[in-house]
């Protein structure tokens, strides 16, 4: 028999999984099929930097989670995959983010049909105070589509998309603000799906609703993996768990270790992931 | 930073441990009533079984308490899946020593086929590997948990020489028939109880290092 013997933390084995790319020695899995390509991303809001030097790629039509604790910079990164971040004052940002090879940091990025293809859904769900199918058909009509029946035709498609058609069909001219939260948040991912997008970004959207909502986003997330990459972020470990194909674990604004979900959950190859995936933290 | 889930996890080694020095003691009373002829300890060994029974079920309920509870990850849940499969395996430890126990109730009935050379050494070799098993368990030691996989052929030999012997005597003389059968029934079981122990090492390694050393792995 012959078998090597090494310590778990060391990150030394299984070494052949792990890509060349980036500086750091943050653990990263092979990414076969990459939409995104983040390449030495640091980011500063004045003086403080919240991320640093992180390198990825994240993989086309699957759910990528972004975990760790508060402060780690996980939302700040999530918000520069669509320039949300440019909202901010003072802020700046090196390295790149390449999406299907081209940058979206350069200056001339079109920023409103960038965030087209890359919608966002929110921790706390924001419909407009219109119609449940104002809210749906409100991103195409400022895209420029007026016609009634085509209309009709997106607020169905994105209702269905996000398994709330049935829920709402009988009432789509009443407040979208009648809505429970758990339809609420639906109601935003129809929106974000009704400008037939590439990417949708979700930042904690589970974390404002009960369990029943919450599984049903879950299960809609997998609906949803086979059209569209997903992005999370979330604080609840077991939520990565249960959803997400590849998982990445920030700290104090560093990748730590990127990998297949189900690897970083049974043998996480870094110390400090598995000290806080199993809460040993502090 | 000490967790609430650490004291169930506590409580699941202990009692692991508590099991495991259990049937320890079991096997080291099997050889005493073989090679003593000593009945009243084989039966002593019969009897301490349902107490094993009652930890290993025990023991399968404090583990899944722990996985419903705390949906442990990273090197938590890895010990718990090994402690449910290594408690799986102590327990059949504990059936093999009872296994032995009656062989040798069945023995002492007559006299001895012939000295004992090789069962004893069966014996020492198959105690060490339990213990060090579980020893390798309590200090987290995948190095010496790959050392009792490694005894493991050594008992497949010793066990093969066991059983060439006694068919000669059986070939010899089918009056002893009855007797070489229950000491190889012995030997059978101890075996059986290396293998035991070579799982129960394959998951304190699978447990520490988060490797799968089993089958073609090794």
């Amino acid at each position: 028999m012959e078998i090597k013997i090494s310590p778990v933390n060391e990150g030394e084995w299984m070494e052949s999984d792990v890509s060349a790319m980036g500086t750091d020695d943050a653990v990263r899995p092979e990414i076969k099929d990459a939409l995104f390509q983040i390449d030495s991303l640091s980011f500063w809001y004045r003086e403080s930097q919240a991320l640093h030097d992180i390198s990825m790629d994240i993989p086309s039509r699957q759910i990528t989670a972004y975990i760790g604790p508060s402060g780690c910079g996980k939302s700040t990164l999530l918000r520069c995959f669509n320039r949300l971040n440019d909202l901010i004052d003072e802020v700046r940002i090196e390295g790149d983010i390449r999406f299907e090879g081209a940058s979206i940091l350069d200056p001339s990025v079109e920023v409103n049909s960038l965030r087209k293809r890359i919608g966002m859904v929110f921790q706390k769900s924001n419909p407009f105070p219109k119609s449940i199918y104002e809210n749906v058909a409100y991103g195409c009509r400022i895209h420029g589509i007026r016609r009634k029946r085509d209309l009709d035709e997106i607020v169905e498609r994105g209702l269905r998309g996000a398994a709330l058609w049935d829920e709402v069909k009988d009432r789509l001219d009443e407040s979208a603000l009648g809505l429970s939260g758990g339809q609420q948040q639906r109601l935003c991912i129809a929106r974000a799906l009704s400008v037939e997008p590439d990417v949708i970004l979700l930042d904690e959207p589970c974390s404002a609703l009960d369990p029943v909502a919450t599984a049903k986003i879950e299960e809609l997330m997998q609906e949803l993996k086979k059209r569209y990459t997903l992005i999370i972020v979330t604080h609840n470990m077991q939520q990565a768990s249960r959803v997400s194909d590849f998982t990445a674990f920030l700290y104090h604004g560093r990748l730590i270790e990127y990998a297949e979900t189900k690897t970083l959950f049974i043998r996480p190859r870094k110390k400090q992931t598995e000290d806080y995936i199993t809460g040993r933290f502090g | 930073m000490e967790r609430t889930l650490d004291r169930d996890l506590d409580e699941i080694r202990q009692s692991l441990l508590r099991m495991g020095g259990l049937v320890e003691a079991m096997l080291d009373q099997a050889e005493k009533s073989l090679m003593e002829r000593d009945a009243d300890l084989a039966k002593h060994v019969i009897k301490s079984d349902p107490e094993v029974d009652r930890i290993e079920m025990d023991l399968d309920e404090m583990c899944y308490s722990v996985l419903a509870r705390y949906q442990p990850a990273a090197v938590d849940l890895r010990f718990v899946a090994a402690v449910i499969k290594i408690n799986n395996d102590l327990e059949r430890v504990g059936d093999s020593a009872v296994n032995i126990a009656q062989a040798v109730l069945a023995l002492s009935e007559e006299p001895p086929l012939k000295p004992y050379i090789d069962l004893p050494r069966l014996f020492e070799i198959v105690r060490g590997m339990v213990r060090d098993s579980l020893d390798s368990l309590v200090r987290q030691k995948p190095s010496q948990a790959l050392d009792v996989c490694d005894r493991d052929d050594q008992v497949d030999g010793l066990y093969k020489q066991i059983f060439r012997e006694l068919l000669t005597y059986m070939i010899e003389d089918p009056k002893v028939v009855t007797r070489a059968l229950h000491l190889l029934l012995i030997s059978r079981n101890l075996e059986r109880v290396a293998d035991h122990a070579t799982n129960i090492a394959e998951d304190v390694i699978y447990y520490v290092e988060g490797r799968d050393v089993r089958h073609s792995a090794k």
